[in-house]
């Protein structure tokens, strides 16, 4: 389906990644966003607030993290698309929130504008330390989706997506930009509403007497309904059965875990974005994602320019993590080299994708900077030798 | 015998396909349930319209067994979920249905900004006086020298005294009542429904296996005749009076009835003076469906 | 003659003694009756006394009692008081 023309700001703008992430939101439908402050990533709601009451839609500043991670799931069951956005600490504080959004298949978008941290760490610079826990920050067995621009049209661009993938497959996914792309100003071109393909909710078409919240067929996503629609239904946090009543016994669990897992694994391929560059014949791969990858390009060239085999795998889907293609890279290659502004998250599952058929090579940064390229050319120069 | 096979008139209301409840003998949150039935029937709300929200803890369980469209959240925030949802369906009633311990504990700071800005919710808060579902420990509403597992040797703590708390908060309708006081309850609940803003109708209400036990406070029943005994009506009674102890007074009654602008009106007011003709009501929050 | 008549939902009952306790006209008593669950449900002992208030059914917290108005009855019509009326579930 195409996108609402009245919340698509079409033509070329010169906007930074906050900006260009609000604008993604709105071309996506979203309708709804609740925050509340965080550097650096504020701008985007605060653009919110001036653009959505000329669109149509509500913008609430909530008064913790706490609030705005479920208010915007009360909205989505009120028949809105929502989002909201934080940085670290503030998605430290979303994790229960998200949880809850997967385990009750909640569609919506969480935005984390990736800070120096731990704790209030570096509010002004960049890192890209939460990468782990964008996966693993709720308790519990889940899946997620995580998506890294690299751009502010990216930024754009991995919005639209952002949301499309969380009503395809009902769940909440993470736009894990960082502080620089955030930040960064460049050319954003918006299309034209009819050239921008957005994911309908998947309503349910069955009626109150037939449907059941979290029945599924075929592609184990269940569909949807909204209160006041008359369908009386029940949605609950507690292990459920498909009536959604709490069932807590193990077998149900089972069942249910296992099935959120699987409507993602069953999908990974369609779901993992990847940027490929000369990895055919490659002996030394630079897997990079987010502004590390445009400092790795820059690398990269550098390299080349001495003769080296170097290729670019770049993660646009960090979660789930294309364990398999890394496999298969590693059965050529002699090894990665993954630069990352922390000090090894992404390369863990590298290293362990690779199963020791290829070296790993982390070039860590603490973060409240980028990488030098220099630094990445070093460590690829190593790794060829 | 088919003339006298008359429903309970609760029985519409209902999951029965979930009966019996988890509710101990005695407890008195299945009567709350009673009175929100017929406040329903009363006020001959359109049901399709209703929505309940409830947070963790033996009230919070009132959604699992309504039927409704019903939310069971996280713990502390049925109330800001209940914010999104009214938000994006204005045309919804909202009612939160939660526990003393799940509301003004974790979920303090989300009660006293939802009354202060003065959303359209319903907020129905048994008080039992203790966190019952987890084992019984000490809640904020905890009266002094009460014996619970975490106060082994007494609460010393003060306990908050929530229609004061709401009232300052901003709420437009404070009521208590006891699970006594079931008529009235059911006429407050009703009244609630018709107020447009922030309600809050505090229930006190026994829980015998923990707070009452170990008090030794007797049972269920005991708790009822102690409400009827020691209850007093002080309709617009000022709220910092009305503050429990383990056996004292209990003062119920609607206390507080005023109008306010609630946040909807405020925000549709404010956009309308600043954008004039640009404004675009959020009404069609509806997302478009597959 | 009864204006009322009470329904007891019998295994829904745990015997917490509000109904008993709280019924204006003193119709009902505790049985030695016992459920599957082991509890003495409440039975008539009054029955001409029922007013139908429903007070009863406002106030378990089970679901397992309730109270109706009846029809109110011709003069001529025989004075016999109504059994109650006791489900399983």
């Amino acid at each position: 389906m195409k996108a609402d023309p009245r919340g698509v700001l079409s033509g070329t703008h010169f906007i930074d990644g906050d900006h260009a992430c609000c604008e993604g939101a709105l071309a996506a439908g979203a309708r709804f966003a609740a925050g509340y402050p965080i550097t650096p990533s504020t701008e985007v709601v605060e653009r919110f607030a001036s653009r959505i009451p000329v669109v149509g839609g509500t913008f609430i500043q909530m008064e913790d993290e706490l609030a705005a991670s479920i208010t915007l799931q009360g909205a989505v069951w009120g028949g809105a698309k929502a989002f909201t956005v934080t940085s670290g600490p503030g998605f430290s504080l979303m994790m229960e929130h998200i949880g809850y959004a997967a385990m009750t298949e909640t569609p919506c978008v969480f935005v984390d504008v990736q800070r120096g941290g731990p704790s209030t760490g570096l509010p002004t610079l960049p890192a890209q330390a939460d990468m782990m826990q964008a996966r693993w920050g709720s308790h519990g067995d889940y899946e997620i989706i995580a998506l890294c621009p690299n751009s502010p049209q990216e930024c754009f661009d991995l919005t639209v997506k952002a949301f499309n993938f969380s009503e395809e497959f009902r769940l909440p996914v993470m736009l894990m930009m960082d502080e620089v792309v955030g930040h960064m100003t460049e050319k954003v071109v918006i299309p034209d509403a009819d050239q921008i393909e957005v994911f309908p909710r998947r309503h349910t078409h069955k009626s109150a007497d037939e449907y059941l919240p979290y029945a599924t067929n075929g592609d184990g996503v269940p569909e949807m309904a909204h209160a006041g629609e008359g369908y009386r239904f029940h949605v609950t946090g507690l292990t459920h059965d498909e009536r959604g009543y709490p069932n807590m016994t193990p077998q149900t669990q089972d069942k249910l875990v296992r099935r959120l897992q699987s409507k993602i694994h069953d999908a990974a391929d369609r779901i993992t974005l990847l940027e490929e560059q000369q990895l055919e014949g490659a002996d030394v791969i630079v897997v990079s994602y987010g502004i590390t990858s445009r400092v790795a390009q820059r690398a990269i060239e550098m390299a080349r320019e001495r003769g080296l085999r170097v290729g670019k795998l770049r993660l646009i889907t960090c979660w789930p993590f294309p364990e398999q293609r890394i496999r298969e890279l590693a059965a050529t290659a002699k090894a990665f080299v993954v630069p990352e502004l922390n000090l090894g998250q992404m390369v863990r599952e590298v290293e362990r994708a690779a199963g020791g058929k290829a070296k790993t090579i982390l070039v860590p940064h603490a973060g409240g900077s980028v990488h030098r390229p220099e630094d990445i050319l070093k460590a690829i120069v190593e790794a060829s030798r | 015998m088919s003339t006298l096979d008359v429903m309970n008139p609760v029985e519409p209301f209902l999951r029965t396909d979930r009966m019996p409840h988890i509710w101990c003998p005695g407890c008195g949150i299945g009567t709350t349930v009673n009175c929100f039935a017929r406040a329903l029937i009363e006020s001959k709300i359109d049901l399709q319209s209703l929505a309940l929200v409830s947070g963790i803890g033996c009230t919070g369980r009132v959604a699992g067994y309504v039927k409704l469209d019903s939310f069971h959240t996280t713990h502390g925030r049925a109330i800001p979920f209940a914010t999104g949802l009214k938000l994006a369906n204005p045309k919804l009633n909202v009612v939160i249905y939660s526990g003393d311990g799940d509301l003004s504990a974790i979920g303090g700071n989300h009660l006293i900004h939802a009354a202060r800005r003065n959303i359209d919710l319903k907020v129905i808060c048994v008080n039992n006086l203790i966190y019952a579902m987890t084992g019984g420990q000490t809640a904020p509403t905890t009266p002094g020298h009460a014996i619970t597992s975490t106060s082994p040797y007494g609460a010393c703590e003060p306990a908050f005294n929530l229609p004061h708390l709401v009232e300052a908060a901003g709420a437009v309708y404070v009521a208590r009542w006891t699970t006594f006081h079931v008529k009235q309850l059911a006429r407050s609940i009703g009244e609630a429904f018709q107020k447009k803003g922030f309600s809050f109708i505090e229930i006190i209400s026994p829980c015998p296996t923990l707070y009452q036990r170990r008090n030794r406070l007797g049972d269920g029943l005991d708790t009822m005749k102690y409400y009827k005994e020691k209850s007093k009506v002080k309709h617009g009674a000022p709220t910092g009076e009305v503050g429990l102890t383990m056996t004292g007074e209990i003062i119920v009654g609607k206390f507080v009835d005023r109008d306010r602008p609630d946040y909807q009106s405020l925000v549709h007011a404010q956009m309308v003076e600043s954008l004039g003709e640009r404004y675009v009501e959020p009404s069609e929050n509806v997302c478009s469906c597959g | 003659m009864a204006k009322g008549r009470v329904s007891i939902v019998v295994e829904r009952c745990k015997a917490c003694g509000f109904c008993v306790e709280f019924c204006p006209t003193k119709v009902l008593a505790l049985s030695s009756a016992f459920n599957a669950k082991g509890y003495h449900p409440p039975h008539v002992v009054a029955p001409e006394k029922c007013s139908g208030c429903d007070l009863c059914g406002m106030y378990c917290p089970d679901f397992a009692i309730y109270g109706q108005r009846l029809p109110a009855q011709k003069e001529t019509a025989p004075a016999a008081p109504l059994p109650e009326v006791t489900r399983e579930s």
